[in-house]
């Protein structure tokens, strides 16, 4: 991906790339700090149909969504030869504030919690004592079983 | 009642009124800058209250309010920013220069106000508003634009040549002979590069002096270091304005942003204050005779502009409509033609229809650029289309 850093003088940087459809999509840092996800016209490249301002943890949200298939893809392309195990990304809505041990997920389950992505950044291997905050993503392995439970557990459902 | 009572009354009236006069404006899209005009013409010779008891302090804070704007001019650009500027839009910024300059200088120069009232005004018709431009750009979500960085580039270079030019208006202004006036040039071109080369290099040893985690404590500093500035300058013969922008321009980094967010209230106000003040002492009366000029160097002055972004924009390869929204965006102008004709009508040096003009003409202006901004598009399609040769219904 070739990401062109704009400077935008007394405002701040403009950061994006052109995407397949041949649109741009790409973010303005102001210099406060703000965010503004970025999205160019289909008819007018130049110009951009979408502006929408972001405060820094929706941003960091929006970076752990569009980030962690990613991580989940790569790790099912790993444990294709493995049958039986599958990889899925979980989201931690009952556990925030709480440990990974308060889950007891691996007991429980048999699946195990390989990363956490948070804020667009995946925290690899994270012990018992690893505190979950709000928005965090879990990347489960396990059994097709094993993580339809371990779904259950981790939103509290 | 008591003098400072009435004092008082009248000022919180003046703020209240201006309050609401800048909600109107935004409410229509529009700077409030001409409203703040408009209010100082009324209050003025033969307005609806004449203001007694407060005139030293809107002289002052109106003095404050100039000091204010220009060091805010200093601080928007990062040295870098300015010196990166200069690389990459020169050629622009010199075609800038050449088509809007050029015709407030005509125009004064027709109605016989000499070489000092030819530079003045073409200052007046040549610097586009950068605060308008950008809260425009900003409203209208085009920041993430192409063509965007362009129309910045642009203010930037007119940020520096603002750096030239107001020295050596001023030292004219003061009224210097030829051999005097070239000294004072001089120096004051020695004087930018040095600050610009220390900002450089040391900028941060100047931020240093003045930055201070304490809100309080930065805040004091600031405005003692930019009033300290501006009034030695004032008495070195380079204006108190020219001191300030100097100061802006050498604080730099993070110093910089926070000193801007830190003063933006109070610029706010006494830039308010300041525009007030001029409309004060411009009489209502002497505007209509020269109208027919403003409204002919408006519509010149548009085209001009116009013309620069979409040259500029093209340059960097934007498309039609993006050009046309470059030049669009660049038709403001509003605080700084103020501040010039405010210091060339100060002088006494030139004709005091100048303020009327220049009044107008930013009355106009102020208007015309955000709406042109706003409504370029459907115009330039519609025209695009014409050419064409296609109707579409």
């Amino acid at each position: 991906m070739n990401v062109e850093v704009t400077p935008l003088p007394g405002i701040g940087v403009r950061q994006d790339f052109s995407i397949r459809s041949g649109r741009r999509i790409g973010v303005i840092t102001y210099r406060d700090g703000r965010f503004e996800l970025i999205l160019s016209k289909q008819d007018d490249p130049d110009a951009t149909a979408a502006s929408i301002p972001l405060a820094p943890e929706e941003a960091g949200t929006l970076a752990g969504l569009l980030g962690a298939p990613q991580l989940v893809t790569q790790l099912s392309r790993e444990h294709h030869d493995i049958t039986g195990i599958t990889t899925r990304q979980l989201p931690v809505t009952a556990f925030a504030h709480r440990t990974l041990g308060d889950t007891a997920l691996r007991t429980r389950t048999g699946a195990s919690v390989v990363a956490v992505v948070r804020a667009g950044t995946a925290h690899p291997s994270p012990g018992p004592e690893f505190l979950f905050s709000d928005g965090d993503l879990a990347v489960v392995v396990g059994t097709a079983d094993g993580l339809d439970t371990a779904a259950e557990i981790l939103t509290g459902g | 009642m008591h003098d400072t009572t009435i004092a008082l009354i009248e000022l919180g009236a003046v703020f209240f009124g201006l309050g609401l006069l800048g909600r109107l404006a935004w409410r229509f899209g529009i700077s409030p800058i001409p409203l703040y005009l408009i209010g100082g013409l009324a209050f003025g010779a033969g307005g609806i209250v004449p203001l007694h008891g407060i005139e030293e302090f809107a002289h002052l804070a109106s003095e404050i309010g100039v000091v204010l704007l220009l060091l805010f001019l200093g601080l928007e650009y990062s040295a870098s920013e300015l010196t990166t500027g200069l690389k990459k839009s020169w050629t622009a910024g010199l075609l800038d220069i050449v088509l809007n300059a050029t015709p407030g200088a005509v125009v004064a120069l027709l109605l016989g106000w000499g070489p000092v009232g030819a530079l003045a005004m073409a200052g007046v018709t040549y610097i586009s508003s950068s605060g308008i431009v950008a809260k425009v750009l900003g409203d209208l979500g085009r920041l993430g634009n192409r063509e965007t960085p362009v129309v910045l580039s642009v203010l930037v270079f007119e940020d520096l040549a603002m750096a030239v030019y107001l020295p050596v208006l001023t030292a004219l202004l003061a009224g210097v002979s030829f051999l005097g006036g070239l000294t004072s040039v001089g120096i004051s071109l020695l004087a930018i590069t040095i600050v610009l080369v220390v900002a450089l290099k040391y900028g941060r040893v100047i931020s240093a002096v003045v930055d201070s985690p304490d809100h309080e404590v930065f805040l004091l500093k600031l405005l003692g270091s930019a009033l300290l500035v501006a009034g030695v300058a004032s008495q070195l013969q380079v204006s108190a304005a020219v001191g300030a922008f100097l100061l802006g321009i050498a604080i730099s980094g993070s110093t910089a942003e926070n000193a801007a967010r830190l003063l933006e209230p109070l610029r706010d106000l006494f830039a308010a204050m300041f525009f007030v003040v001029f409309g004060l002492n411009t009489d209502p009366r002497s505007i209509p005779p020269v109208l027919g000029v403003a409204v002919a160097l408006a519509v010149v002055t548009t085209l001009t502009k116009v013309a620069t972004g979409w040259w500029a924009a093209r340059r960097q390869g934007v498309g039609p409509m993006g050009r046309a929204r470059a030049g669009a965006a660049l038709v403001a102008r509003g605080e700084f033609s103020i501040v010039i004709a405010g210091l060339a009508v100060a002088s006494g040096m030139v004709s005091e229809q100048l303020a009327a003009l220049a009044t107008a003409y930013v009355l106009l202006m102020a208007v015309i650029g955000p709406i042109a901004a706003r409504y370029v598009e459907p115009v330039a399609g519609f025209l695009a289309r014409k050419r064409a040769g296609t109707t579409t219904t």
